[in-house]
């Protein structure tokens, strides 16, 4: 028992060194007053379902912490504070009231997923303090009910904006007419995408055959996909996330469903093709943020410079929405010329303009970012750049 | 044709279904103690599979031996350090001890090494669909409803034709009584667990290969399946377990056939519901009065 203690407190102070270490460089000694350092948290999803998102926002966002560490911020350098959501709204609210009352941070980026931002967004708005989610794409999170959440914000841009693009990208440049949908009816996210698709789709002349929906964690999708393919549809969309979609096509396929599947930003994972495999990916689509084959020499900087800090991994939407993430904060702290909360907000809210890996960042009037989107495509497990397109 | 399709949709999940509920079935019908952490046990087989496919680079069935060597040692251990103290507590003891158990092995299996799925490599059985009259059926799943079947003639054969097997029913039916005759009542309780969790492991391996997805948390939802087919098919009866399985997974299929795939696990729990109302002792079960 003794032994385990002696290595709870080992643990302990290793972990504490590493996120010392995180901080970047050789100044963030403990003997640093806190004044010196502006504190920003992150409330991600490190462990749990979706791990891979929260994992991927944090190396980008460590990218960016170093790279703007090296001036830092009017001679004030940043600290990150890490809380880990295990992929879990309740986690994900505890997690913000830490990360406000305790660890008393200036503001905070997280999560990565919609619903675990939107179980954040009251504690932030009654603490008043920026939150600002890297890839939390659900309308809902900055203006709920047509009342705007002001000290939140978002460095990517809203499922509508995803569903519009891929309901446009099938009627126009696949010419198909009848589509049918699969919802993950546990995710506000995918519920938004398809609210969105449907409405751009049978705008353009095309119908909704058939709609079918699924919770988050089933693993057999015989049933809903025989009665899929019953109806015949030439297009389906697919606004769910990495895991259950890889199943899906995985089983749709081997059920003889040959039609295109489309998804949005939620299918971006390495495990998508692990689950999914190779084959079976093909002559799918996805709308995304980003793409590293883009040739926009912001975008090449951005890979190198990630690509020489992770020993040669290319860097993906989530890797460059968490360092464009922290970027989008350095810059109005720097404009509001201080680290106080409220004129952080206001910075914030001023935006207009800023080059970004991602885009180029203005906010509407629901602080929503108008940026541009891309549209990949799954060839042998790899994806490939196939069109950019701008807002409207 | 879409009736049919769906038809086979459900018996290849039941299939599964089934595996999982002859280990649960078993363990009832000697110990009388429903084994909640099997469906743990199951989750465990399947990372061990993995683990061995992927880090010692074996085939199918090697991975396939080791996964069932290591649960079936896994299960002795908890009936071991966890049921065997208790065995003269209530029942109710038993119970919650069993489900305490279960929250162990998920969270400690997230504790080492983190809740992210993880998938198995696709290339391990050729996965051809195979075409009947327009319904495909996949191999995969040819391959363990045929396990299943395999196995559960095994088990019957094992109680019912062996020593170790008659053991058990004697300890099932009157464990003072057996004792006296000179049965060796420890050995035979673990012997139950082992061949239990042998086939908890044996289904993780033959999920992960079919469904590809497998987390820390995979066991919950089979388990509790695998249980409502067990007492579907009368708890602690060995064909019983399949024919609760395989009618289970038609009706889940059919349910999200007739359009109502949110309702299906919620179905599910109804029919457990039912059944314990209105047959207590299952489709295969006896009643057995009991005498004043």
């Amino acid at each position: 028992m003794r032994k385990k203690k002696l290595a709870g407190i080992f643990m302990s102070f290793m972990m504490a060194a590493g996120v010392l270490a995180g901080c970047g460089g050789s100044s963030s000694t403990s003997g640093e007053k806190d004044g010196e350092t502006i504190k920003i948290g992150a409330n991600l999803e490190l462990s749990g379902g979706v791990a891979s998102y929260g994992q991927s926002i944090e190396e980008g966002i460590k990218l960016a912490l170093e790279e703007i560490n090296k001036e830092g911020i009017d001679g004030k350098k940043l600290e990150l504070v890490t809380f880990d959501n295990k992929s879990d709204a309740a986690e994900a609210t505890s997690g913000t009231t830490k990360l406000i009352s305790q660890d008393k941070v200036a503001a905070i980026i997280g999560a990565a997923t919609s619903t675990n931002t939107l179980a954040q967004v009251q504690i932030a708005q009654k603490n008043k303090i920026p939150l600002l989610t890297p890839t939390g794409t659900n309308p809902t999170i900055t203006n709920k009910d047509g009342v705007l959440s002001d000290y939140v914000f978002r460095t990517c841009f809203i499922d509508p904006f995803q569903g519009t693009v891929a309901a446009n990208f099938a009627s126009k440049d696949l010419k198909v007419k009848n589509a049918a949908i699969i919802i993950d009816s546990s995710s506000d996210y995918a519920k938004g995408l398809a609210a969105a698709f449907t409405e751009a789709f049978e705008a353009n002349g095309g119908k909704i055959v058939k709609e079918e929906a699924y919770v988050a964690k089933d693993t057999d999708f015989n049933a809903i996909l025989t009665n899929i393919k019953s109806s015949n549809p030439d297009f389906i969309f697919l606004p769910g996330y990495y895991e259950e979609v890889g199943l899906i096509i995985k089983q749709a396929r081997a059920l003889g469903i040959e039609a295109p599947f489309m998804g949005g930003d939620g299918w971006d994972s390495p495990k998508l093709v692990e689950i999914a495999g190779n084959d079976p990916l093909n002559n799918t689509f996805i709308t995304n943020h980003y793409s590293s084959g883009d040739s926009d020499p912001k975008v090449q900087d951005f890979v190198k410079a990630f690509e020489a800090k992770y020993k040669g991994k290319s860097p993906d939407a989530f890797n460059a929405l968490g360092y464009d993430s922290l970027y989008f904060l350095a810059d109005a702290i720097k404009r509001a010329g201080s680290a106080d909360p409220e004129k952080i907000q206001k910075a914030l809210e001023e935006t207009d303009g800023l080059q970004l890996v991602s885009g180029t960042m203005k906010l509407d009037k629901n602080h929503d970012p108008i940026k541009s989107a891309v549209i990949l495509e799954y060839k042998g497990g790899k994806q490939e750049f196939n069109t950019k397109v701008d807002p409207e | 044709m879409e009736f049919l399709q769906q038809l086979v949709n459900g018996v290849s999940l039941g299939s599964i279904y089934a595996l999982i509920a002859l280990g649960y079935t078993m363990v009832y019908g000697i110990v009388k103690l429903i084994n909640f952490a099997h469906g743990d046990v199951f989750m465990v087989g399947a990372f061990i599979g993995f683990y061995s496919i992927t880090i010692l680079d074996l085939g199918f069935f090697p991975s396939l031996l080791i996964s069932m060597v290591v649960c079936a040692i896994l299960g002795v251990l908890i009936e071991r350090i966890a049921y065997k103290p208790l065995r003269n507590a209530t029942r109710i003891a038993a119970l919650i001890t069993a489900i305490g158990v279960s929250l162990l092995i998920e969270y400690g299996v997230i504790y080492v090494r983190g809740a992210q799925p993880e998938a198995y490599p696709g290339d391990l059985i050729p996965a051809t669909s195979l075409d009947f009259l327009g319904v495909k059926v996949s191999s995969q799943s040819l391959l363990i409803l045929g396990t299943s079947v395999v196995l559960m003639i095994l088990l019957q054969f094992i109680v019912h034709k062996t020593k170790i097997g008659k053991a058990m029913r004697a300890v099932s039916h009157d464990m003072d009584a057996a004792r006296l005759m000179g049965i060796n009542v420890n050995n035979t309780i673990s012997a139950t667990f082992a061949i239990g969790s042998a086939l908890a492991g044996a289904a993780g391996v033959a999920f992960g290969m079919y469904y590809t997805k497998i987390e820390p948390l995979m066991g919950i939802i089979p388990g509790l399946k695998a249980f409502v087919a067990a007492v579907l098919g009368g708890i602690g009866i060995i064909p019983g377990a399949m024919v609760g399985g395989l009618l289970l997974g038609v009706i889940e299929s059919l349910v999200s056939a007739a359009g109502f795939s949110l309702w299906r696990d919620g179905v599910a729990f109804v029919v457990l519901i039912l059944i314990l109302i209105f047959r207590p002792a299952g489709l295969f079960g006896k009643n057995v009065r009991e005498k004043v």
